[in-house]
């Protein structure tokens, strides 16, 4: 979809529904009219019927079988289960049952990885000398535990009446930098899970030291 | 066009919007949308402030109380998010394909003719045919609620005459990044 267009023109306000609700559309209502309510899936997020074709069948299944058995029925009947298919031959059913299988397991595999990466996940706290007496402390690594930057340093600045901001650091990756040495208090914090810094194993913490160097 | 997005990176600016521009822009969408003014009132209150959100490539995305409600590339239609579509179907005319090509659409693929045109597919009958360059809700064989929105590349007479090629390119989809994003 990359290139310029020009704008629809008006179409005629009648649209072509499956019979369901659009008959009259004469006079048009003064009242607003209802939206539909559409059921989505707790697990996926999609409309329940199209769960089928997401990456989590099977949790979705165990989802809506719990929560609304009469709705499980509705859509994993073995009545439904072959209505479903449709116009779509049996094998090409098969072949589709094989590619949702083989999704699900990939994204299983892939949520597996994301945990272990962020269980092996490091935060490192950074002393700075700046000059022999003044310092900041550079934080970074929070986000692989999704802790909001901006709000993390809005926390810190706030608690250490400081200046904080998000940055870029020479790798391209965010960190937080905050004026002056804090990093005892912030590995405090983080140990505690104070505000937004929920949510990192003490484990996984580390201050280190950033002495100037001579070139600089 | 949602594809690979991403809140952190593809967004440029969000600017609420004046009340001279949101009035051309409420018009703009009853002339594009079959809506009743008091529906989209009810959804996009006069008095609440739509929220122009500047995204990468020319896509411009609109919010009421930051849920995404429409959204345009370059100065194309507005197309309603699927969200929105899902509480109200009727505002756009509909296209089917058969149950073989929903899982091209969830992949972000356009949809060929022979998907639209097969034993499950539907296209409206001649008399109602939709000309090219429209928006469309997209149906799915078995399907009660929409599982995209495209635009027609080809007429609807067109796309059965023919059969083959692009018929409906798909605007937004089923677990795109737009729809992850319930609000912005
Ligand atoms: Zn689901």
């Amino acid at each position: 979809m990359g290139k310029k267009r020009a704008q629809s023109p008006p179409r005629p306000a009648v649209a072509e529904g499956d019979g369901a609700s659009t008959s009259q559309t004469v006079e048009p209502p003064k009242e607003p009219r209802p939206p539909q309510k559409v059921f989505y899936c707790e697990v996926c997020s999609f409309p329940l019927e199209y769960c089928e074709f997401g990456s989590s069948l099977t949790k979705c299944k165990e989802w809506l079988k719990e929560e609304h058995p009469d709705l499980y029925d509705k859509y994993y009947s073995e009545e439904a289960l072959t209505t479903k298919i449709g116009t779509l031959s049996l094998e090409a059913q098969a072949k589709l049952d094989k590619e949702a299988a083989k999704k699900e397991a990939k994204a299983d595999a892939k949520a597996d990885a994301a945990l272990k990466k962020k269980l092996a996940s490091q935060v490192t706290i950074k002393r700075i000398e700046r000059t022999k007496r003044k310092h900041v402390t550079a934080i970074h690594g929070l986000e692989a535990f999704s802790i909001d930057l901006k709000k993390a340093a809005k926390q810190l600045a706030g608690r250490f009446a400081t200046g904080a901001s998000v940055t870029k650091n020479a790798q391209g990756l965010d960190e937080i930098v905050v004026q002056g040495d804090v990093s005892d208090e912030i590995f405090d914090m983080l140990e505690k899970g104070d505000g937004v810094l929920k949510g990192v194993p003490i484990a996984n913490v580390e201050i280190v030291e950033d002495k100037k160097k001579k070139a600089e | 066009m949602f594809k690979k997005f991403s809140p952190a990176t593809d967004i440029a600016t969000h600017t609420p919007l004046k009340q001279s521009v949101q009035r051309n822009l409420r018009a703009d969408i009853l002339a594009q949308w079959a809506i009743e003014p008091e529906t989209l009132e009810a959804v996009w209150p006069k008095k609440e402030g739509l929220v122009l959100v500047k995204c990468r490539e020319h896509i411009a995305i609109y919010t009421v109380g930051a849920e995404p409600l429409f959204f345009q590339h370059f100065d194309g239609p507005y197309y309603p998010t699927l969200r929105f579509l899902h509480k109200y179907p009727y505002i756009l005319p509909q296209v089917q394909v058969d149950r073989g090509a929903i899982r091209f659409l969830l992949a972000g693929a356009h949809m060929m003719c022979p998907g639209l045109t097969s034993p499950g597919g539907r296209l409206p009958p001649a008399e109602a045919a939709i000309p090219a360059e429209r928006m469309v809700a997209i149906h799915a064989e078995g399907k009660e609620h929409a599982v995209g929105v495209g635009l027609t590349k080809l007429s609807t007479e067109e796309m059965k005459a023919v059969n083959k090629g692009v018929g409906v390119e798909t605007a937004c989809y089923l677990g795109d990044d737009l729809w992850a994003l319930a609000t912005l």
